[in-house]
């Protein structure tokens, strides 16, 4: 067993893990945060993308062990005082998801996006989610929602 | 996922003294390809050793006309730093190119070349600017370096430390990318560098390889045209569900022209 250290959404936690202990089971089985999802075996879908300090990245493809001493971000951290943040007010506004399986996914990515690229190219933004997979929505609304959310965001 | 002891050394040293004191222990870059294939018990390492707490393997220096790039830099490092950018921006738009940005912010140039998927971007790079691998232990030229799919020259339990690119007068990439997982159906680098005309194929076959006829065709004239013709046979190329092994024969040189397209 193994004991790690990290800030999650603000708040340190430590927990004993077995080493194999994936990044995403941490959050979901050890933390209760079962916003960040799984959505295949294969590192591919991104509906489990969470921010490692600051960067984007796949709970899926990342040990527990290997995120000791970061800060990490999930879509449980994104909303302040009860208030959705514009990116996912904005998915909700667009239609920017239906089911809402790679929703988690899709808002952790696009924030990443924006602190790149505040205001992307609607290429840019289809470019940026070639690691997010969309089962229902076909991605425009996606895209519209990241558009109107990059926005609000640099007004 | 099988259990397995965890490993975080601070030094070149701890890690290769880690790595040696068990036959079944692996090091951990990114983790971007062993931990997808542990999760599908591919692998099983006994003990990982996790390269990421030791600080001299990241970076990009510039070293005598040369670039070294520590095998710990990660591909979005390399795609977005200034001196890459200037110097190599062929090097700069391969590694960005590769994966999808949260693949790109963890794999490392050390695990792309050390793993040697015959569909990764890098090799292509290595072979296609004669780069030197520098090891724990010597250095490989990169002509040396691929050896086979998934077989590189590295002995049992060697660590790479950073690659040496040779800075080229010009140099390009095209690359084919398969539409779902974006790896290389077919990739070529297309340089002058030192004064070699050099073309190096990635994609295609089991391991990276340099095309001759290509590379005397170019030395003639640097043109896309002087590429016209030189077909490459299918025999030994990669067939799978994603491409015949013709098809890929036939993309090389559609790629190697657009390389060299790109540069004029
Ligand atoms: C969805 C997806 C898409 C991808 N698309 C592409 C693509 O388009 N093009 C492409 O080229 N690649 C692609 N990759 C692979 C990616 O680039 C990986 O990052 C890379 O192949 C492995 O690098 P890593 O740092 O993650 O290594 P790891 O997975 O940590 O390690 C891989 C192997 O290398 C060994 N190793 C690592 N570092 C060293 C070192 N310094 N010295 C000696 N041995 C070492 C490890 O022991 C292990 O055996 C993709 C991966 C995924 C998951
Ligand atoms: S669960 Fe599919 S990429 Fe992580
Ligand atoms: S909304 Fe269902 S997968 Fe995207």
């Amino acid at each position: 067993m193994l004991t790690v250290s990290m800030t999650v959404n603000g708040k340190e936690v430590t927990k004993t893990v077995d080493p194999r202990t994936l990044l995403v089971t941490f959050l979901r089985e050890h933390l209760n945060l079962t916003g960040t999802h799984v959505g295949c075996d294969t590192s591919q879908c991104g509906a489990c993308v969470v921010h490692v300090n600051g960067q984007s990245a796949k709970a899926c493809t990342m040990l527990a062990a290997q995120v000791e001493g970061a800060d990490v971000t999930t879509i449980e951290g994104v909303a302040k005082n009860g208030d959705l943040h514009p990116m996912q007010a904005a998915f909700k506004e667009h239609h920017g998801l239906q089911c809402g399986y790679c929703t988690p996914g899709m808002v952790m990515s696009a924030l990443d996006l924006l602190k790149h690229n505040p205001d992307p190219s609607d290429e840019e933004v289809r470019h940026w989610l070639e690691g997010n997979i969309c089962r229902c929505t076909g991605y425009q609304n996606i895209v519209k929602a990241i558009q109107s959310a990059a926005q609000e965001m640099r007004s | 996922m099988y259990n397995f002891d965890y490993h975080r050394p601070n030094s070149v040293d701890d890690a290769v003294r880690a790595r040696g004191g068990s036959e079944d222990a692996t090091f951990l870059a990114g983790g971007m390809t062993l931990l997808p294939t542990m999760k599908q018990r591919l692998a099983s390492p006994s003990d990982i050793v996790d390269l990421s707490a030791i600080q001299d393997m990241t970076g990009v220096c510039e070293d005598d006309g040369r670039l070294a790039i520590g095998a710990m830099t990660t591909h979005a490092s390399v795609a977005s730093d200034p001196l890459v950018n200037q110097k190599i921006p062929a090097l700069a738009k391969l590694a960005g190119g590769i994966g999808d940005p949260q693949v790109r912010n963890r794999g490392t140039l050390g695990g792309s070349i050390a793993n040697a998927d015959p569909s990764a971007d890098y090799p292509a790079a290595v072979l296609g600017l004669g780069a030197t691998v520098k090891t724990n232990k010597r250095e490989i030229s990169g002509d040396d370096f691929f050896v086979d799919m998934f077989e590189t020259a590295l002995e049992e339990g060697e660590l790479i430390l950073s690659v040496n690119f040779p800075v080229p007068d010009k140099a390009a990439y095209a690359k084919f990318p398969n539409p779902a997982s974006r790896y290389a159906m077919v990739g070529v680098f297309v340089a002058q560098v030192g004064g070699e005309t050099r073309v190096a194929v990635t994609g295609a076959a089991p391991s990276a390889f340099r095309v001759s006829e290509m590379e005397a065709a170019l030395s003639n004239s640097f043109s896309a045209d002087a590429l016209r013709g030189i077909n490459i046979p299918a025999d030994g190329m990669n067939s799978d569900l994603h491409g015949s092994a013709e098809y890929r024969a036939h993309l090389v040189n559609v790629m190697a022209r657009r390389a060299v397209e790109s540069l004029s």
